[in-house]
């Protein structure tokens, strides 16, 4: 006979009580996990952010754009290898719901300097000859159910107007970090557009994509790309990727503060709620702790007894949790994929459960076993008959 | 028998109790011995402190004052885990209530406090299956306490009692709770195993009937022991 065994026996006593106890910890670690992949997902961007690429925008701010004529001064900047510019397009799909990244950027650059967004060489000359093409992501193309070749229309909000574009293209993502919800057209298109309907608004600049020669020599290239652009009429503030990604999810700290503490607030609750199982069921086994302590099971012994039982009852539910973790972050990846493109549970946050789990087994279980170890022998005994 | 040399030896062995600020005296200057090889029967009124004297005899309490000698070893200094240590060899317990842990089976049950020695499974077994033939319930050794009857189960409790071969064997009112058939078995199977194995017991009863397989019976009566008494 193995201990283990009196273990399991142990935890699975009251079956309907360790059951809704289990089901508390699979359901808790569930929340925990999925709130703790929410955080990961928001600061994909920033992981899959690379070291080698700046963004300038404007100094001021994100909403006022730049000359298009920078491209060629940044192109001439000592350590500059490639130029790339976009706008955030903003436009609609049918309805609001629908959200999704879309953006106007000049093509040929922008593939060169995101090697992560891969496309078959057919598509990629398909994209590039056609000025009223687009390239969607796998995922945003299956979500819609989107073929190569169909026409897409959404609805500009700043840029008014109904726009079309043809699909030439469905990207994949070189690896799970990759955003593959993205929806992009040629900045051309835009603009050539904008020259006829609203020319004062031409030829700006949302921002500028930079890929540096060497990616240890990025912030001396930022500085010398604003040092170009001080007293202008537009100053620049160019930063690494990485930072400018942190300055849109910073914007959102205070939410991913309260959600991290929502997941901290879970583990104490599950903790409570083991914890008020094991000191009843080690209220009932007082005079079984006794018997094991008068065949000479010592204290360590007893502990072992009580903490093993926890945890048997505390890494079930863990499991279970864990388990349900991945479909469900799957379904939920599916419904909110525009939102949070990468939606994946990370290795930390399942290594995070089950040490949170394993903690608040052992914890659980210090009330009771102090108790039992406490209790004499004798009076132990008398509580049976 | 009388010659034999005392296994126990109980010296000025006094216990009270605490209730809130009241001190309740419950065995007072207690002084005796108990043969190697003895059965002895100790009787008396409810409260009289029958069951605590055998409790600091089997070192699951703790004397006030005095000394108590098991086989030479003063267990009243023993420390707590020392203590533990020193039952799981030298003291088989059997109790009016089985005592029997309700998730394991019988043999489980008697594995128990073989699982405290350093015997590999197959030795375990070897053990378990010889005490359990002694108390002849070999063919219910898969069956759980609830599936046993009053009678059988505290055949089991004593297998398990007998299967580490103690120095000693304490029994507190193992017939208390049997009808009259199985105290006689009950009863049967101590007298076995005290002339048979050679095996000290040490019994609380109530029952005269019981205490008649005694070769000695002692009262304990308001926490003193009166003198000898044969049955
Ligand atoms: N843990 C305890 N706390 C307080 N009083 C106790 C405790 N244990 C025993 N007593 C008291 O000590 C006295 C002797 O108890 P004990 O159990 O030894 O009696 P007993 O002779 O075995 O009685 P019975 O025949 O009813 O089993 C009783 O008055 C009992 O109430
Ligand atoms: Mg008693």
């Amino acid at each position: 006979m193995h201990i283990l065994k009196i273990l399991f026996k142990n935890a699975f006593r009251h079956k309907l009580r360790t059951a809704l106890t289990i089901l508390s910890i699979t359901i808790a670690i569930l929340a925990f996990s999925l709130l703790r992949t929410v955080i990961s997902a928001w600061y994909a961007g920033v992981d899959a952010s690379s070291a080698s690429r700046l963004v300038t925008r404007n100094a001021v701010s994100l909403i006022f754009t730049l000359p298009l004529s920078y491209e060629e001064k940044i192109r001439q900047t000592e350590g500059v290898r490639i130029v790339s510019y976009g706008n955030w397009f903003g436009g609609i799909y049918i309805d609001e719901k629908n959200f999704f990244a879309n953006f106007a950027v000049d093509p040929k650059t922008y593939l060169d300097l995101y090697p992560e967004f891969m496309l078959t060489g057919e598509e990629k000359n398909a994209f590039l000859r056609d000025r009223k093409s687009f390239v969607a992501g796998r995922k945003l193309a299956e979500k819609y159910g989107w073929k190569i070749g169909d026409i897409i229309t959404l609805r500009g909000t700043i840029y008014p107007g109904n726009w079309e574009f043809v699909m030439r293209g469905i990207y994949r993502g070189r690896d799970e970090t990759t955003d593959e919800s993205q929806f992009f057209f040629h900045w051309d298109y835009l603009n050539e557009t904008l020259k006829k309907t609203a020319p004062e608004r031409a030829d700006q600049i949302g921002w500028y994509m930079i890929g540096v020669t060497n990616p240890d020599l990025a912030t001396e290239v930022a500085e010398r790309i604003d040092r170009t652009f001080k007293n202008s009429i537009a100053e620049t503030l160019t930063e690494t990727e990485k930072a400018f990604q942190l300055g849109f999810v910073s914007m959102s700290n205070a939410i991913i503060t309260a959600i991290r503490l929502v997941s901290l607030v879970v583990i104490v609750i599950i903790l409570a709620v083991v914890a008020n199982t094991m000191v009843m069921t080690s209220r009932e086994r007082i005079g079984e702790y006794a018997i094991f302590k008068t065949l000479g099971f010592g204290g360590w012994r007893i502990a072992g007894l009580i903490v093993g039982e926890s945890l048997v009852i505390t890494m079930t539910g863990c499991a279970i949790g864990v388990a349900l973790t991945f479909p469900t972050a799957k379904l939920f990846g599916h419904t909110m994929g525009t939102y949070f493109p990468v939606f994946n549970v990370g290795n930390d946050t399942i290594g995070y459960a089950i040490v949170s789990s394993v903690l608040v087994g052992i914890l659980a279980a210090i009330i009771p076993t102090y108790r039992a170890i406490k209790i004499p022998i004798a009076e132990g005994l008398r509580s049976i008959g | 028998m009388e010659n034999k040399a005392p296994i126990v030896e109980v010296r000025h062995v006094s216990k009270c109790y605490h209730r809130g600020s009241q001190i309740i005296p419950v065995l007072q200057d207690i002084t005796f011995d108990i043969g190697d090889g003895e059965f002895l029967a100790l009787m008396g009124p409810s409260g009289s402190g029958k069951s605590t004297l055998l409790n600091l005899i089997a070192g699951i309490d703790k004397v006030d004052a005095g000394t108590i000698t098991v086989g030479g070893i003063d267990i009243t200094t023993l420390s707590e885990m020392d203590l533990a240590r020193w039952r799981s060899v030298n003291v088989g317990f059997i109790f009016q209530f089985y005592n029997l842990i309700p998730v394991l089976t019988a043999f489980e049950n008697v594995e128990l406090p073989l699982l405290l020695t350093s015997l590999s499974k197959a030795e375990r077994r070897a053990h378990v299956e010889m005490a359990l033939r002694v108390v002849n319930l070999l063919d219910r050794m898969d069956h759980y306490p609830k599936q046993l009857s009053g009678g059988q189960q505290q055949r089991v409790a004593i297998a398990r009692a007998i299967v580490t071969d103690p120095t000693i064997l304490v029994a507190d009112e193992p017939t208390g709770d049997l009808d009259r058939v199985s105290t006689g078995e009950i009863m049967e199977l101590m007298d076995t195993l005290n002339t048979e194995s050679g095996k000290t017991i040490i019994m609380v009863t109530h029952d005269p009937r019981a205490a008649r397989k005694a070769h000695h019976i002692r009262n304990l009566d308001k926490g003193v022991l009166d003198s000898d008494a044969h049955p």
